[in-house]
């Protein structure tokens, strides 16, 4: 087919790739590039809050914004907080969801389909109804609380929300399909052959996980752990609404930035700063990565 | 190769066995995979374990490894009882039809792998794995993952991974199945010859009764979870026990008759097909009936078939209706009665001498008493 027309063979290519890229093009680097051009210009009264970056013909940017971003400890204690947060819950999400994704791909085959489905049924409520019903079960006077001091196991509520408990508690939960599929899709993948090959050459179970099982589904481990880290650095909702005032996360600084403050350009610096920091240590993983890969061909 | 007076071949009274498989069963739901199958196999056999698939062979070869539990009967190995030992503590390796290579690990890691379970120093474990790789030749690629390897070198490092062990059995499962005709045949010899370096007990699970015939000293012939016969080829192909076999192994002429007496070893049976009376060597001969139904069966390449009458006490008549120009052979179809072909193989001797027979000429067909075998089952 492609021999007898290979110029439409590849327009049509061009045109299947193109779509997407034009998508990204106009709806992730245009509004980058219009929040990179604000973080560049200087705050102000009026509409829009910031000055334009061309006047009188002439271009005005300046690097004042990510200058102030260093000075105030504030922006980096929230990123690292972030961090911090984000690894342990994917962390946690991984030691929940790996038995989970483990337990699910060896399951038998009519089981597996209403199980995966248990899992992802979540999505089908709105991710903001709830976190909002975790605020109603963790409350002082909420379900948990009221269950505990009815059975008589404490005498006072346990003050649960607006804690980083909660914090941690929201993310796990709300991301947690997102570590369990990346990993049951490489874990159903496995070849049980090997397990087999595994038992007969005198390896444990638990040998044989840790030597063979392991090992070979670390790519899922790994992108289930980029799936759940990225967005929970970034998160904003889950510790809005389930942490307290002293739970200090970039995403909610960006907020304050943005909306209380109306300091857009110091905003547009420290969305952009944000991005950089974690995508420039990922982008750099994966070029690493695929090269090994190359090299291993 | 000559298998027929190799010692090897004897029951495996002669040596001790290294296993004994008693009335073993096991059933997947309504289906019985296996059915009370008993076995004995000698130290340093070369066996093979010959089916059809679905026939419970891979199932057997599961149940000695110890993927698959018996419901019934037990599993010796080694005079131990094994039955209920899981896979890693049973000294037993196998040699998947997948070769199921650890993707993740050298050639070398794979082959050392078992004996790191072991729990074997470095550097013993170093010097065991560089003999067995050179045993199979693979020395130079040690340090290669599976990804890189070609297929008949896969299979050999599956094969060092099974041997590195020391195995008291090395159990393959359809091991040339994924090779390509020409290196299966190569594989083959290399397969026998490591057998005998290492002296190591091999089980050969096996659809393909050539593969069978050629590598091992006794093979059993499954069907439906039960083991037919077990014999060396020789045995199996001569002397088969049952109609079943006889059209298994190699190609056979089957004739229905009944058997009108017996005298001095031989048995006089009238064939169906034409009624013709045929005298036929049996040890068994005193045990038939007057009047009991069996079946005659002749190979092809025992039968002759010419345009003059032999003048034997075994003589048929017919018309050619097909043949076979192999080169070497010419397989003649013959119609002895109607709807009933025999076959005759014969060597294609001589190049410009005698007319070679022609299809549509009548032809009469004969073979030694001793030729034939009477079957019963």
């Amino acid at each position: 087919m492609s021999r007898d027309n290979p110029h439409a063979s590849h327009a049509g290519r061009r045109l299947v790739t193109g779509v997407p890229y034009l998508w990204l093009l106009v709806f992730f680097l245009a509004p980058f590039a219009i929040v990179f051009g604000i973080s560049l210009s200087k705050a102000r009264f009026g509409v829009p809050p910031y000055e334009p970056l061309l006047q009188n013909g002439e271009v005005i940017a300046q690097w004042g914004n990510y200058a102030f971003l260093l000075e105030d400890p504030l922006y980096l204690t929230a990123l690292l907080n972030s961090i911090q947060i984000a690894t342990t819950s994917a962390a946690i999400c991984l030691l929940i969801g790996y038995p989970m994704a483990l337990g699910i791909a060896r399951a038998p085959d009519r089981w597996r389909s209403p199980l995966l489905l248990a899992v992802i049924l979540p999505f089908w409520t709105s991710f903001l109804i709830r976190v909002y019903a975790w605020m109603g079960l963790l409350k002082n006077e909420g379900l948990i609380n009221s269950l505990l001091l009815a059975l008589g196991i404490v005498d006072q509520p346990v003050q649960m929300l607006q804690t980083g408990f909660a914090v941690h508690l929201g993310i796990v939960y709300s991301y947690l399909p997102f570590m369990v599929l990346p990993l049951y899709a490489t874990l159903e993948r496995m070849d049980l052959s090997l397990l087999e090959a595994a038992s007969d050459l005198g390896a444990r179970p638990w040998r044989a996980f840790l030597t063979i099982t392991l090992p070979l589904s670390l790519p899922g481990v790994v992108a289930g752990f980029l799936l759940v880290f990225i967005p929970a650095v970034g998160e904003f909702v889950i510790p809005e609404l389930l942490g307290s005032s002293r739970t200090i996360m970039i995403g909610k600084v960006l907020w304050t930035e943005f909306f209380n403050n109306r300091d857009w350009p110091l905003a547009s610096a420290l969305a952009v700063a944000m991005l950089l920091l974690i995508v420039a240590p990922l982008a750099w993983l994966e070029s690493l990565r695929v090269r090994r890969r190359g090299a291993a061909r | 190769m000559e298998n027929g007076t190799s010692p090897a071949n004897s029951a495996p009274g002669a040596r001790p066995s290294v296993l004994s498989i008693e009335s073993a069963t096991r059933r997947f739901g309504d289906v019985v995979a296996v059915d009370r199958v008993d076995l004995a196999i000698g130290q340093g056999e070369f066996f093979a374990l010959l089916g059809e698939s679905g026939c419970g062979k891979t199932t057997l070869l599961r149940m000695i490894a110890g993927f698959e539990l018996p419901d019934e009967g037990r599993i010796l190995i080694d005079g131990q009882d094994m039955s209920r030992t899981p896979p890693y503590d049973r000294p037993v390796n196998m040699v998947f039809q997948s070769y199921a290579l650890f993707p993740h690990m050298s050639v070398a890691q794979n082959v050392g792998y078992g004996l790191r379970q072991e729990g074997m120093a470095r550097s013993e474990r170093d010097d065991r794995v560089a003999e067995v790789l050179s045993l199979v030749e693979l020395s130079a690629l040690a340090k290669r993952k599976p990804h890189q390897l070609s297929g008949g070198q896969r299979q050999r490092v599956a094969l060092a991974r099974g041997l590195a062990k020391r195995p008291k059995i090395l159990l393959l499962d359809e091991p040339l199945g994924a090779l390509d005709r020409k290196l299966r045949e190569r594989t083959q010899f290399e397969l026998m010859a490591l057998q005998a370096r290492t002296g190591t007990t091999f089980i050969l699970v096996t659809h393909d009764q050539e593969e069978a015939m050629t590598m091992s000293n006794r093979i059993a012939v499954m069907r439906a979870g039960r083991i037919h016969q077990i014999g060396p080829p020789r045995e199996l192909y001569e002397d088969p026990n049952s109609r079943f076999v006889a059209d298994f192994i190699g190609s056979a002429n089957l004739l229905e008759g009944e058997v009108l007496g017996t005298e001095a070893g031989t048995a006089r049976v009238r064939l169906q097909a034409g009624g013709h009376t045929v005298a036929i060597e049996s040890d068994a001969g005193a045990s038939f009936s007057k009047g009991q139904p069996v079946t005659v069966m002749v190979r092809p390449e025992k039968m002759e078939a010419g345009r003059q009458a032999f003048g034997g006490p075994n003589e048929l008549t017919g018309q050619v209706v097909d043949i076979a120009y192999l080169g070497d052979l010419s397989i003649y179809h013959v119609a002895i009665a109607d709807g009933i072909k025999v076959q005759v193989a014969m060597a294609n001797r001589q190049h410009r001498q005698g007319k070679p027979l022609e299809r549509g000429e009548g032809v009469h067909l004969a073979w030694h008493p001793g030729d034939a075998v009477i079957l019963t089952e």
